[in-house]
């Protein structure tokens, strides 16, 4: 019979999991489950919920820092971060409508430990790092039943290994998340987009590149081809109906409106340019973090690549040319050209081979397998394959956690 | 500092590992001028005694220097088979003992990975051996105005590797991240001598984040043999502003309202009046003398940006009882400003005989708590301390004078060193925030950690390397087997099934 148990208390999570070990009775760890699709199907008929352990514990402005409990609502994290006037640098995204879950504003938004366990992380990535950079310290219960801490309070701490960065991205695989530290930001005050309109994919990396490589410390770099852009909610860039290559500076007016110029000035030679105000490019932004423009139709199967930025076009044009003509129904990039999302028309292979040849042809990277059904998800790999030293060394480090697989098996990959 | 006991066997077979390794990393010919592969002379093996830790020595048992990733996985994968323990060695620069010799173990030093390997400004990253120091890297890249971030003090000696290995921070950390946030990929040799590959110049890991809990591990889980490191470009400009306040309090509350208003400068360093005088006294760079703390704040950006900042941090300080102030100029006046503050340890060692460092990390709104306490402390041992502190990130630097030829005067320096230690884990903080534990933090670590936390670390090191063979005595107080850190205390049906909410 198929349960699920919902602790109130660490303590009571740490008994739980004392108790499914003497059962041998394996745990799908979750939070709100807005991400329950993301990774391999576990296959367990029990669930251990975590959005009980819930509530902010300690938000110090001015000391940058906030520590709440894993199953805090993104909700309330949001909100106290926009009392406070700062953010997560690393612009969390939502994927519940690229995964098909409701997302509307009375739906559960997910957890603060599920989007650490999962490690996402938006356009800002590129300039600012992912979540695995704004973790501090974490506290948790191993598959072993045992309460433990890693890091701190504190933004520079080397005292001891960094489980943080381990347990961040680990789907519930390694340990039961139960408390986190994490860096807060000040929010920028304005933010401006340079759009250049009409780029291929060639070109819109060389902008891109060229505009990371400059001064202006650039916080993101996105290019939409023309059919996604025409889906954006900003009419400006739907109404125009050509790609748009989009940059974002951040800061003080004075210096947002100098960077915004410098950029438009430095990239025309490249293609005609607009500027987007701050409110329209936080649409903008949103759309590509949550690859939302991408999310239809529902029954395309969604990869996301992760390849050298200056490699995004090639990957691209190899992707197409292998999954053959009429496949790719749509894609965009972001990073600067290093993250590549494609929606692919559906075959029981998801086109894995093409997509990771593709891939280990130009720099290398990885290719994740975001959105498939659960039976696709069984049996392609859904992370990057790794070499065989390096599968048997994740291997060791995931029973080093959780011995007997008990927590979320074959999550990550077959056994573990 | 007690480290496990030699084996005698080992020390004994001394001659044949020598002559083996020998063979696996020979001497350079007239042909391929690489050196010595491998140092057994008594006086030539002393030049590898310590690192930046002195206190500690130790003569290694032999010294190999391969210059190949083929011989570090021979090497390694030799000294796995017949049970010899490594100690990796980057540029010897640790200030925690992490690369102090053990007089069983084999010091493998990387000096002689000393290239970069290639220069990607398409994809903004270096890809260079690990003995490259970390200066070398940004003076690689700045004819092109790009440089690498982290810049430890020690940055024109240490290397690249160490720099991975110790997670180095530096001054710029607030802003721009340690060498985690840095790094993105590498090349490690496991004990078993197999080569694996982590990231690349890509984001992120496709899998669990090996690379993270590589970085800052000291060498106890692999040989890093390759990095990936991002570069950036430059800022446009930069300025700094010198601020003296009558107070440490003052300078702590300017600290916060600087943060509390949203500006992230690139750094924020103070200094207390000992620090003060003994920088002033030794490079001359126009710091007040008549103040109890210096603040130096450095933005940077585009010119605009940078001007606008500026007159926000003086109008801020104004507002905290500065009492001086001055904007740099120009870039001369900048690292002017700094070069006070960068060569604030070898101030302190010309008003010293010697001097321990000390780098706990705090939350900020505890420092003035911490500084009126180790000025107590600084009354009760009878020793002199002299702070340097990167405020914007709450990494304390206090300097602890002492004299080792005055008996008892180690023995109180290192009680002192403990107790401001102790203090900033009372107060919310850590043990160590950029220097690493190596030997001289080890046997603080369960004032941070209980015994199951540091368990959950060390079966994270057996699974890198259940034999226990890489810098054994560093980081861990106890050394557990690791058979018997992985027994599990499981008794079927014996734990009464828990209250807790079903659905």
């Amino acid at each position: 019979m198929s349960q699920t148990y919902r602790p109130d208390t660490p303590e009571q999570v740490a008994d739980l999991i004392t108790w499914a070990l003497a059962e041998s009775t394996p745990l799908a760890l979750r939070g709100h489950g807005t991400k329950a699709a993301l990774g391999r199907p576990t296959n367990t008929s029990h669930a251990l919920d975590l959005s009980g352990i819930a509530g902010i514990v300690d938000y110090a402005p001015e000391e940058l820092v906030m520590t709440a409990r894993a199953g805090t609502s993104m909700a309330e994290v949001r909100a106290a971060l926009d009392a406070a006037g700062q953010m997560l640098a690393f612009e969390p995204p939502d994927w519940r409508p690229l995964l098909g879950q409701p997302h509307g504003p009375a739906d559960p938004p997910g957890t603060l430990g599920g989007l650490v366990a999962c490690n996402l992380a938006g356009s800002r990535r590129i300039s600012a790092g992912a979540a695995r950079d704004h973790v501090l310290g974490i506290a948790g219960v191993s598959g072993r039943g045992e309460a433990f801490r890693s890091g701190g309070r504190v933004v520079k701490n080397v005292t001891g290994f960094d489980l943080s960065k381990l347990l961040t991205g680990s789907m519930g695989t390694l340990a039961a998340l139960t408390e986190l530290s994490l860096k807060t930001v000040p929010r920028p005050e304005t933010s401006a987009t340079v759009l250049v309109l009409g780029l291929d994919a060639a070109d819109a990396v060389q902008a891109m590149t060229r505009a990371l490589g400059s001064s202006h410390e650039v916080s993101g770099a996105a290019h939409l081809p023309a059919a996604m852009a025409a889906r954006s909610a900003v009419a400006a860039i739907a109404g125009d109906g050509r790609a748009i290559t989009a940059l974002r500076v951040e800061g003080p007016d004075p210096s947002v409106a100098w960077r915004c110029q410098a950029l438009r000035t430095e990239l025309t030679a490249l293609g005609p340019t607009e500027a987007l105000s701050h409110d329209d490019g936080a649409v903008l932004w949103g759309e590509v973090s949550d690859a939302r423009l991408i999310a239809d139709p529902a029954d395309a199967v969604l990869w996301r690549l992760s390849v050298p930025p200056a490699q995004g076009a090639r990957v691209l044009a190899a992707v197409r040319h292998g999954v053959g003509e009429g496949h790719l129904s749509g894609w965009q990039m972001d990073w600067g050209g290093g993250l590549l999302w494609l929606a692919l028309a559906p075959t029981p292979e998801a086109h894995a081979g093409a997509v990771r040849d593709a891939v280990a042809h130009h720099g290398g990277g990885h290719a994740t397998l975001i959105r498939a059904g659960a039976d696709v998800r069984a049996h392609v790999p859904v992370f990057q394959p790794q070499p065989a030293p390096l599968a048997a060394l994740s291997r060791r480090v995931t029973e080093s956690f959780d011995p007997k697989g008990i927590l979320s098996p074959g999550r990550m990959a077959e056994g573990r | 500092m007690r480290m496990p006991d030699p084996d005698t066997d080992v020390i004994a077979r001394r001659a044949r590992i020598a002559r083996d390794l020998r063979r696996l990393v020979p001497d350079g010919s007239s042909n391929s001028p690489v050196g010595e592969g491998v140092i057994v002379d008594e006086d030539e093996l002393r030049a590898y005694e310590c690192d930046g830790l002195t206190a500690y020595r130790q003569p290694p048992l032999v010294v190999v220097l391969p210059s190949t990733t083929e011989q570090v996985s021979k090497v390694l994968r030799y000294c796995h088979d017949h049970g010899v323990k490594i100690v990796p060695r980057g540029a010897g620069t640790s200030l925690s003992g992490g690369a102090l010799p053990l007089a069983d173990a084999v010091t493998l030093g990387l000096g002689k990975f000393n290239r970069i390997l290639d220069i990607d400004y398409d994809n903004r990253c270096v890809v260079a051996q690990p003995g490259v120091t970390n200066l070398g890297i940004t003076q690689a890249v700045q004819a092109r105005g790009f440089y690498y971030a982290p810049d430890p003090s020690s940055q024109i000696a240490c290397s690249i590797g160490g720099n991975v290995a110790e997670n180095a921070g530096g001054v710029h950390c607030l802003k721009y991240g340690l060498t985690t946030n840095n790094l993105l990929g590498l090349e490690m040799v496991l004990m078993t001598g197999e080569v694996v590959r982590l990231g690349g110049r890509h984001l992120d890991p496709g899998d669990l984040d090996l690379m993270g809990v590589v970085t800052g591990s000291e060498g106890l889980l692999g040989v890093i043999t390759e990095v990936t490191v991002r570069i950036l470009r430059g800022p446009e400009t930069a300025r700094a502003v010198l601020m003296g306040f009558p107070d440490t309090t003052a300078a702590a509350d300017t600290v916060a309202a600087i943060i509390a208003q949203g500006i992230i400068p690139a750094g924020l360093e103070m200094m207390d009046r000992p620090a003060i005088h003994a920088a002033e006294d030794f490079v001359h760079a126009d710091y007040p003398l008549d103040v109890e703390a210096l603040l130096i704040c450095e933005l940077d950006g585009p010119e605009a940006e940078v001007d606008h900042l500026i007159e926000r941090v003086a109008a801020i300080a104004h507002d905290n009882r500065v009492v001086s102030l001055r904007a740099s100029a120009d870039d001369a006046e900048r690292a002017l400003f700094w070069a006070g503050r960068k060569a604030a340890f070898p101030a302190v060692g010309r008003i010293s005989p010697d001097y321990l460092c000390m780098d706990g990390s705090i939350p900020r709104q505890a420092l003035p708590r911490v500084l009126q306490r180790m000025t107590e402390m600084s009354r009760r041992y009878g020793l002199r301390v002299a702070n340097v502190f990167h405020a914007g990130d709450g990494n304390l630097h206090p300097l602890i004078l002492f004299d080792a030829n005055v008996s008892d005067e180690l023995e109180r320096a290192e009680a002192f060193g403990a107790d401001i230690l102790r203090l900033c884990v009372a107060v919310g903080g850590v043990l160590t925030g950029e220097h690493g534990v190596g030997v001289e933090k080890r046997d603080l670590m369960y004032t941070m950690f209980t015994e199951t936390d540091m368990a959950h670390q060390q079966r994270l090191k057996c699974a890198f390397d259940p034999g226990q063979f890489l810098n054994p005595g560093k980081v861990f107080p106890t050394l557990h087997r690791c058979a018997e850190l992985g027994r599990m205390r499981v008794s079927g049906g014996a734990v009464p099934f828990p209250d807790i909410p079903r659905f």
